[in-house]
């Protein structure tokens, strides 16, 4: 943008120039100056450290990068997309990838499960009190996954842990959670849930507050019960709150990471490694442009799930 | 008229509700009594719940023995610059994409929309490049220089700006302000609350950020503490559970705290942006 004002006092392009004056003109004098100057220090850092890091992470995701390349950038190789090939034909990636599925497709519907009945639950049970419950359902949100890993591994240890005693209350002999295969993607689902739900809640609970109250009046001297008149009334005006959450949960999870990190470690037997996890593992091994080119295919399907969700609860209202 | 009529019902709601809030928290209720019990007391088998003698050991071991002073230092230092960064350069362009016209402005509005969604896994490997270049790997700014602002910071504050009334500026010009008077004198006073939800999310964030400091803080002095909390309960230490449940306190409660005082900021934060 800066450049015909640049060049013009060489006498190249000077036709831009008045068109630049034209536009800023528009506004008072000195106010296309001024924006400016309030716009250079974001600029100048979000060009440093997040549009260049992208651009060259796409370059990188061609290239065969690896770790001791970092001092000299010009030794690697352009290698077409032997990358994204080797990343789609790699059996470790492709269960990274199955296991997040499972998580994104177990955990999403879940989480907004719970974070809709507990929203549900203090909008129309408690009055009083309120904003203490939504404090504590709240604070597994704002806790350092890193502490509520070290807190969780103690209350899902097979022998003398918290829920494994709870269990035993009831006569349940409960399973080795974090190590055994079958149970482990179910515990870090069940930890994520735990973590999670408090964000779609207050969502849910603005939502709630917005239903008029008039239309719930209305359809009750109609004579529609309770959940006649969630069913039909709340629930479809609770829509795009519904979209904006599962979409917001689903972009989270489908990037999830730190719970199998701290957890388990991807383990056992990979049961719990993620596509972000792995993509960090190549990250850690020094294969940079491999673990570039991981994060590019994340991306896509982020896009691709983002699109999808968008047109699925779209369509419907 | 609505709801539930039925008092037994609005009571059974009641009860529910309270059982499963009291399951919610039970982890850091646990974590909490459990930071005061000595080693012994931890590995019983039944766990106890109520420590049958309660010391301070554990948190004097973690800032006599280890180092949690100045892992607490660094994590402060670090939430705080990130914050101030954040409120100041994203508020200036935030005002200047809703109210200035200025060229350009149209282009950048689209790259800073462009790049919500871009997961940050995306950037991991070239950002540790560049700030490895830079030769600020294991440092205070290496830590922070990268999260300075954020283009969810600008989203915010455009939006908030952008409900103002326009009329605020010819009357700041006509009073003889200048441009950047306006902004200082008169747009940023009236951006509390955007401010502060904007505040409050970018140092909660800040504070429970884990990967990045992981790789970039390599040196004890360094750490910050979910790093140090990551390491011990994953080096030598990691069967002293008492110190890593105290460890675990020192990271939540000073948040907690915060989180209570601006409780009603986050909330509108949240149900207006959805991040967390």
């Amino acid at each position: 943008m800066s450049t015909p004002t640049l060049a013009a006092p060489v006498g190249q392009r000077p036709t831009l120039s008045p068109e630049v004056r034209a536009r800023s003109g528009r506004g008072h004098p000195g106010e296309g100056r001024a924006a400016w100057i309030l716009a250079i220090p974001f600029t100048v850092l979000f060009a440093a450290f997040t549009v260049w890091p992208v651009v060259q992470s796409l370059f990188m995701s061609f290239t065969d990068t690896r770790q001791r390349d970092l001092r000299t950038p010009f030794s690697v190789n352009f290698i077409g997309v032997d990358n994204y090939v080797r990343a789609l034909t790699d059996p470790v990636f492709v269960k990274a990838a199955a296991n997040t599925a499972y998580f994104v497709l177990v955990g999403v519907p879940l989480t907004l499960a719970v974070a809709l009945l507990a929203a549900v639950a203090l909008d129309k049970g408690i009055t009083r009190l309120r904003s203490v419950y939504r404090l504590g359902f709240y604070t597994p949100v704002i806790t350092s996954i890193v502490a509520v890993a070290v807190v969780w591994r103690f209350i899902l240890q097979p022998e003398s842990g918290l829920l494994n005693t709870v269990l035993g209350w009831f006569g349940v002999q409960g399973p080795n959670w974090l190590g055994d295969p079958a149970w482990s993607m179910p515990s870090l689902i069940m930890m994520a849930v735990w973590r999670n739900f408090g964000t779609g809640m207050i969502i849910f609970l603005a939502g709630l507050q917005s239903v008029p109250y008039s239309l719930q009046e209305a359809a009750a001297i109609d004579g529609a019960n309770g959940w006649q008149r969630f069913w039909n009334i709340t629930f479809p005006l609770l829509r795009p709150t519904l979209l904006f959450v599962s979409v917001t949960t689903a972009v989270g999870y489908l990037q999830f990471f730190e719970e199998p990190f701290v957890m388990t470690s991807g383990g056992p037997l990979n049961s719990t490694i993620s596509l972000s996890m792995y993509t960090y593992n190549q990250f850690g091994y020094g294969n940079y442009g491999l673990a570039a080119a991981m994060s590019y295919l994340i991306f896509v399907v982020i896009a691709v799930v983002t699109a999808l969700q968008f047109r699925l609860l779209r369509e419907n209202t | 008229m609505l709801g539930s009529r039925n008092p037994y019902g609005r009571a059974l709601v009641h009860v529910v509700v309270t059982v499963a809030l009291l399951v919610v928290i039970a982890p850091f209720i646990w974590m909490v009594l459990g930071s005061f019990k000595g080693e012994g007391e931890i590995r019983r088998v039944p766990p106890t719940w109520w420590p049958e003698a309660a010391s301070l050991d554990n948190y004097t071991q973690l800032f006599a023995r280890l180092d949690f002073g100045t892992y607490f230092t660094n994590s402060v230092i670090v939430a705080l610059v990130v914050t101030a960064g954040n409120l100041l350069f994203c508020s200036m362009l935030g005002y200047a994409l809703a109210l200035l016209r200025f060229p350009g402005k149209r282009a950048l509005l689209a790259v800073v929309l462009g790049t919500l969604m871009i997961p940050g896994v995306v950037t991991f490997v070239p950002l540790f490049v560049i700030v490895a270049n830079a030769g600020l790997i294991d440092s205070l700014p290496g830590l922070f220089l990268p999260f300075l602002v954020t283009p969810f910071g600008v989203f915010l504050m455009r939006q908030f700006i952008s409900g103002l009334p326009p009329d605020l500026l010819d009357a700041g010009r006509v009073d003889g302000a200048g441009e950047l008077g306006i902004f200082a004198r008169i747009i940023l006073p009236l951006c509390g609350p955007a401010l502060a939800t904007l505040g409050i999310l970018t140092f909660l964030g800040s504070w429970n950020n884990f990967l990045w400091p992981l790789v970039v803080a390599q040196t004890e002095s360094h750490y910050t503490l979910p790093v140090a909390l990551a390491l011990y309960s994953t080096g030598q230490n990691n069967t002293q559970y008492g110190l890593l449940l105290a460890g675990a306190c020192v990271v939540v409660l000073p948040l907690l705290v915060v989180f209570l005082i601006f409780q009603r900021h986050f909330v509108e934060g949240i149900a207006t942006t959805g991040i967390k």
